[in-house]
């Protein structure tokens, strides 16, 4: 597109005043290459949408994206797999299409990252050069914290289904196979997550399927956070009344054991026996983000880095999108797209020994279902600040009632988005 | 003041060189209407609910966020949007999706 005068005028006079403090990028100039190779690691919402994005501004960069898995799982709506409102086949996704943008997909695993030589390995033994890496990996659950998890887990007994894939269909398995009067346990881990909002959401879907087909059973939901960490109104207004005394709501409870053969779940206060349990371990940056050496922030858990270009602040050429990203920016999948695409823009910029725009802009749209007709959302813009970095702008928030509105334009949501990251 | 001098002011007081401003600010433009998409749908055509908002008339297009950022017209997610960008986005924008067939 071209800009008329008018609205060019408008718009650089807006960056002006921002970027009068400076740079806003402290990246190492690039060696200007006529084809520069970015290699992506991770094809989730992030990594496949600055793939594509980074084709569509930069044409004559030359794009991989690795990826070990061969479908596309999504975390959003696998909450409504668990309600018996989606299958599993209604939220995985082939990654077809991507090769169609000029993207080259390659099924492997990173083990790992020479970032001064810029070298991958991958696990089939094959190298990558690249030019810049962005690294989309999600989060790690850190199932150490949780004393007993692993076993639990690896017995096939006790799940977290915090990403997408086999275990959110096993928990679904479980849920079914619970008898009417079994009690679902369900924690939360202490902020930050992935997915603010998720916890809540699973324990009202749950609640919504139980009520219909099991409406003896209640649900016990052990929270690390002192309160509902995204959508409180929202949440705490259904609790209360239309799945009055199902959800038993513990704040301050974070849980430091499971046992898979007792079904007990251990917090400080008390143990918690049920018959389904779900415990959600804290997170952080994923795997390959340690291999690179940019899990950086000072309890090496998250990857800090330029806000205006998402580049590493300590290793250069290494950009980190999505979930890892140390910020104030919420980790969703919604926001790991619009990451992806001011980190694609600051990319083609760079290579183009251009300044990466000073005042980028993300915003945030994350809609919960309450029940199998009703949704509520959050939604905020954030406004790139030198000094301040990400600036939630006025207005931004959550709704407090759940409608079949917002149910609907939930399902468009999703569908849309899985067509932006994919298509 | 012409366009040259208020250009040529502007590019001097962002750090830009002349023909960089107007680039630089073409990509906030393509980056943050692209941020769009990810509930609008690609290239703002939706496939269910939410509205497609590709090739919208610009006027139509500025009208409609100033409302939803006034109130004027009552949306559910979009005043909380609306409210997030300046006048200048809106227009720039709006020239953009107007442009998408």
């Amino acid at each position: 597109m071209t800009l008329n005068r008018r609205d060019f005028l408008k718009v650089s006079g807006a960056g002006a005043a921002v970027a009068l403090t400076g740079c806003a990028t402290q990246s190492a100039p690039t060696v200007a290459k006529a084809n520069p190779h970015v290699v992506v690691v991770g094809a989730g919402f992030g990594g496949a949408t600055c793939a594509k994005y980074l084709r569509k501004w930069g044409p004559n960069i030359q794009v991989t994206l690795v990826e070990p898995n061969d479908k596309f799982v999504s975390c959003p709506m696998s909450n409504w797999v668990l309600g018996g409102m989606k299958t599993m086949d209604d939220i995985t996704h082939g990654y077809d299409n991507l090769p169609k943008h000029g993207i080259k997909m390659v099924k492997d695993y990173v083990v790992g990252v020479d970032t001064s030589n810029r070298v991958l390995k991958l696990k089939s033994g094959a190298t990558l050069n690249y030019d810049r890496l962005v690294l989309a990996p999600g989060v790690e659950i850190m199932t150490d914290f949780v004393k007993g998890f692993k076993e639990a887990e690896a017995a096939g007994k006790v799940v977290h289904a915090w990403k997408a894939g086999p275990q959110t269909a096993l928990l679904r398995k479980q849920l079914e196979a619970m008898p009417d009067g079994g009690v679902f346990v369900m924690s939360v881990p202490a902020a930050p997550y992935r997915c603010p909002p998720g916890p809540y959401e699973r324990a009202c879907l749950v609640a919504n399927y139980f009520k219909k087909a099991k409406p003896k059973s209640k649900i016990i939901l052990l929270d690390g956070n002192p309160d509902v960490a995204s959508k409180p109104a929202l949440f705490k207004g259904v609790w209360n009344d239309q799945y009055k005394g199902m959800i038993d709501y513990r704040p301050n409870n974070l849980p430091f054991a499971v046992d898979g053969n007792s079904m007990v779940v251990s917090t400080e206060f008390d143990d918690v026996k049920g018959d389904v349990l779900n415990v959600v371990p804290r997170q952080k940056a994923g795997q390959v983000c340690e291999l690179a050496g940019v899990r950086n922030d000072s309890n090496g858990i998250w990857c800090a880095v330029n806000l205006a270009t998402f580049e590493s602040t300590t290793v250069p050429g290494v950009h980190i999108i999505g979930d890892s990203v140390l910020s104030n920016l919420p980790k969703s999948g919604h926001m790991a797209t619009n990451m992806a695409k001011v980190c694609a823009a600051a990319i083609v910029e760079l290579f183009a020994g251009r300044q990466p725009d000073p005042i980028p802009v993300v915003a945030n749209t994350c809609y919960s279902a309450v029940s199998d007709s009703q949704s509520g959302y959050v939604a905020n813009v954030f406004r790139f600040d030198k000094e301040k970095g990400y600036v939630s702008q006025p207005e931004g928030g959550a709704t407090a009632k759940g409608d079949d509105l917002n149910f609907a334009y939930n399902e468009s949501w999703a569908q849309n988005i899985w067509a932006e990251v994919l298509g | 003041m012409t366009f040259k001098t208020i250009a040529l002011s502007l590019a001097a007081f962002a750090g830009f060189g002349l023909a960089s401003a107007s680039h630089a600010a073409d990509m906030h433009i393509q980056v943050i209407s692209s941020t769009c998409m990810s509930c609008h749908g690609p290239g703002g055509k939706s496939l269910g609910a939410i509205p497609s908002i590709a090739g919208l008339d610009k006027d139509y297009f500025v009208k409609q966020m100033k409302d939803f950022k006034s109130g004027a017209r009552q949306g559910t997610i979009m005043k909380r949007h609306a409210a997030g960008y300046t006048d200048a986005e809106y227009e720039a924008m709006g020239a953009y999706f107007a442009s998408l067939k």
